[in-house]
């Protein structure tokens, strides 16, 4: 068993007996659901507006090469400046790069999946860097040094008294553990930060082609501060967020309010389109993007998955995922968790080490439903599972689809089968649960169905015989 | 070859092989829940074209907007309710300055900041209080102190309550940001109905000059990062106040 499927195993076999662990997920879900339906509902037709932003989508990731070097060109006539990193380590290095130009000490950054994906903190804190992560999910992650939980509420597995807990032996001074008071402990500590901070870092949701600018959509107000105050900012991105035109955010960040938490329009959405220009009193010297690859082309020559650069990580899929319920985000053992996790997880990281995600799933198909962007995410894990067993089959997945093939096609051999399985399943009490049950992966936690006393054919045949 | 030359490479091979229409789900039938009015025919037409994308088109689908001022005022103040943003109407711009006076008072405010416009101007000298001018340039740690940043902004969203604001018509990017109160004054013509108005609107007023940075305020900072549990004030202001004469 490889590493990821061990730790995913043995993770989601603990956290999915964990009640209390669950009863938190689904109180902090049920107020999400209420929210964006109400939401939902206020659209004149939402079905319209999806259907809209999948093909704006489309249209943007499969003209990616002129859009993204529409985007560069348009920002450095602007005073940015592009970096293309073909994987973590040169997105990393060029991170590295500036800030060692700039002889920074204090960085504060906010949230950037990307970042996760690439290890950007461990990085920099390994070269000295003081790096504060700004958004409070985010800073209360990193200060227990774990990865977020769900890429939209990094903190979400956590109650107010382990947080209260966490802040008092890492930060001290916390009068209780209403979140009000809490939000203000992280409040205070940033503050200073954004004054002392040489550099900002932020993420970026959307990047404008037509424009060059990108947009950050927020509620907190730290992704403003982190760009206002800094004197370099740096922006890191994959190559999928880019859209065709500044119009394009009308119905974009709608959506993404809506989906990601149940909002009209998350608290902030901000347009950054280059440093401080002439005339202007504040703003960043210096702004760079960084663009990151690392295998997003490798999913993108898959025409049949290629949907899946679509995604604007609003995270409903996770919220409405049965599996994300029970196991919980840290499970996956990825940077992006839950269903569109287990599609692009094997595009990114290795299809066989990371095919046992597309396997959990009950292919109800709530993450296709929920996608603003109609990703067909379900049909993807299918995708995933054809491709894994085709790539490299299993000798005895072979061998058992060799033998149910040949007992398929021999009638009395399965009839006889079947009266031998009755047989079989009256003394399975006596080994059920023990290590000489072979089917003990199942009835560990749940009942075998009892096979029909009468099989459909032998009912059939009686039933003729009777009325003729 | 340099990065940008490998990756532009890399997605031009893998376009090389054309993707499905969205939409149209392995099997061809639909996923959706909700119910299924219009939007359909568009992509029929093809989707290289966006004969939906045209100008004001989103409309349709976003929430619905009355069309004449009163009724977007009405919606603004709503929106404005449900976000907790202070949202007051003035029957006339001269009623400012006293009512700013009042706000000034109540909040107990000692010092102040704003930038030079033609209704932060007058408004913020009425109220005789130590106040820091972004315009030129300024010292953080000065800003950092003041009580209030008062700014005007770009448009009224009604759609979704919000404030649209750019480094150039609110003093920057930290005056409206930084404070812990943050107080917008605007005049009635600035309201616009929905979202693709507003961007209507900076295409009008900047052409492709956009200013460096522009952003859609809705409501003050919030999180619910803990428990999900709605908290005002997380990392920008904790209060948004929104003069409209």
């Amino acid at each position: 068993m490889s590493a990821p499927v061990k730790q995913f195993r043995e993770d989601a076999t603990r956290v999915a007996a964990d009640e209390e662990h669950r009863r938190n997920i689904s109180t902090a879900l049920g107020k999400y659901y209420v929210a964006r339906a109400r939401q939902v509902g206020i659209y004149q037709n939402w079905q319209g507006a999806r259907q809209a932003a999948a093909e704006i989508k489309w249209e943007a990731v499969n003209h990616l090469d002129r859009h993204l070097a529409e985007f560069a060109e348009k920002l450095e006539a602007r005073g940015g400046k592009v970096h293309w990193a073909n994987n973590s380590a040169e997105a990393r290095e060029a991170i590295l790069a500036i800030c060692r130009e700039k002889k920074a000490r204090c960085i504060v950054k906010s949230k950037a999946m990307t970042g996760e994906e690439i290890h950007l903190n461990a990085a920099l804190e390994k070269e000295g860097y003081e790096i504060a992560e700004s958004d409070l999910g985010e800073y209360i992650v990193q200060l227990r040094r774990e990865a977020p939980y769900h890429f939209v509420f990094p903190a979400m597995h956590l109650t107010r008294g382990e947080i209260k807990e966490l802040f008092d032996r890492e930060v001290g001074d916390v009068p209780s553990d209403t979140p009000e008071d809490l939000t203000m402990v992280a409040r205070r500590v940033m503050r200073r930060k954004y004054c002392e901070a040489d550099i900002g870092i932020s993420g970026a949701n959307f990047a404008i082609a037509e424009t060059g600018m990108i947009s950050i959509t927020e509620n907190e107000g730290n992704a403003r501060l982190t760009t206002a105050i800094p004197r370099v900012h740096i922006a890191v991105m994959g190559i999928e967020k880019v859209l065709p035109r500044l119009e394009d955010l009308a119905l974009f960040l709608p959506l993404l309010g809506t989906s990601g938490a149940g909002q009209a329009l998350t608290g902030y959405n901000s347009m950054i389109g280059g440093p401080r220009q002439p005339g202007e009193c504040d703003g960043p010297e210096e702004f760079h993007v960084v663009l990151i690859d690392n295998h997003r082309t490798r999913l993108l020559a898959d025409p049949e998955q290629r949907d899946a650069l679509h995604c604007i990580r609003c995270g409903a899929c996770l919220n409405v995922c049965p599996i994300f319920k029970n196991i919980g985000g840290h499970s996956y053992g990825t940077t992006y968790q839950g269903p569109i996790g287990s599609v692009i997880t094997p595009h990114l990281r290795g299809l066989q080490d990371w095919k046992h995600l597309s396997g959990a799933s009950s292919l109800c198909g709530a993450c296709t439903q929920i996608c603003p962007v109609k990703i067909d995410i379900h049909h993807h894990l299918l995708h995933n599972r054809r491709n894994a067993a085709k790539q490299k089959p299993l000798w005895w997945e072979k061998l058992a689809f060799r033998i149910s093939g040949a007992l398929f096609q021999r009638p009395e051999f399965f009839a006889f089968l079947t009266r031998l399985g009755r047989l079989a399943q009256k003394l399975h009490p006596l080994v059920k649960g023990s290590v000489l049950d072979p089917a003990r992966a199942w009835t560990n936690t749940r009942e075998l169905p009892e096979i029909a006393p009468r099989s459909f054919n032998d009912y059939w045949r009686e039933h003729q015989s009777k009325h003729q | 070859m340099s990065g940008k030359e490998q990756i532009l490479a890399r997605i031009r091979e893998a376009l090389r092989n054309p993707a499905p229409i969205p939409g149209h789900h392995g099997d061809g039938r639909h996923t959706g829940d909700e119910s299924e009015k219009g939007g359909h025919a568009d992509h029929a037409a093809g989707c290289g074209e966006h004969a939906s994308h045209a100008s004001g088109g989103f409309s349709q689908w976003l929430p619905p907007v009355g069309s004449d001022l009163e009724s977007q005022l009405e919606l603004f103040a709503k929106n404005s309710a449900d976000l907790r943003t202070e949202f007051h109407r003035l029957s006339d711009l001269t009623e400012l300055p006293a009512r700013l006076c009042e706000l000034a008072r109540e909040s107990r405010w000692q010092r102040v900041a704003t930038h030079g416009g033609k209704l932060t101007g007058p408004a913020a000298s009425a109220l005789g209080l130590p106040t820091l001018h972004t315009d030129g340039g300024y010292a953080v740690e000065e800003l950092e102190r003041c009580d209030v940043g008062i700014t005007e902004c770009e448009a009224l969203v009604a759609q979704t309550g919000s404030v649209l604001i750019t480094a150039r018509s609110a003093g920057g990017r930290a005056l409206s940001v930084l404070p812990p109160h943050h107080v917008v004054v605007a005049t009635r013509a600035q309201m616009v109905p929905d979202l693709p108005a507003a961007y209507a609107l900076l295409r009008r007023n900047y052409g492709t000059d956009f200013p460096s940075f522009m952003s859609f305020i809705t409501g003050p900072s919030r999180t619910g990062d803990i428990e999900r549990i709605l908290v005002l004030g997380a990392h920008g202001p904790k209060r948004l106040t929104v003069f409209c004469g």
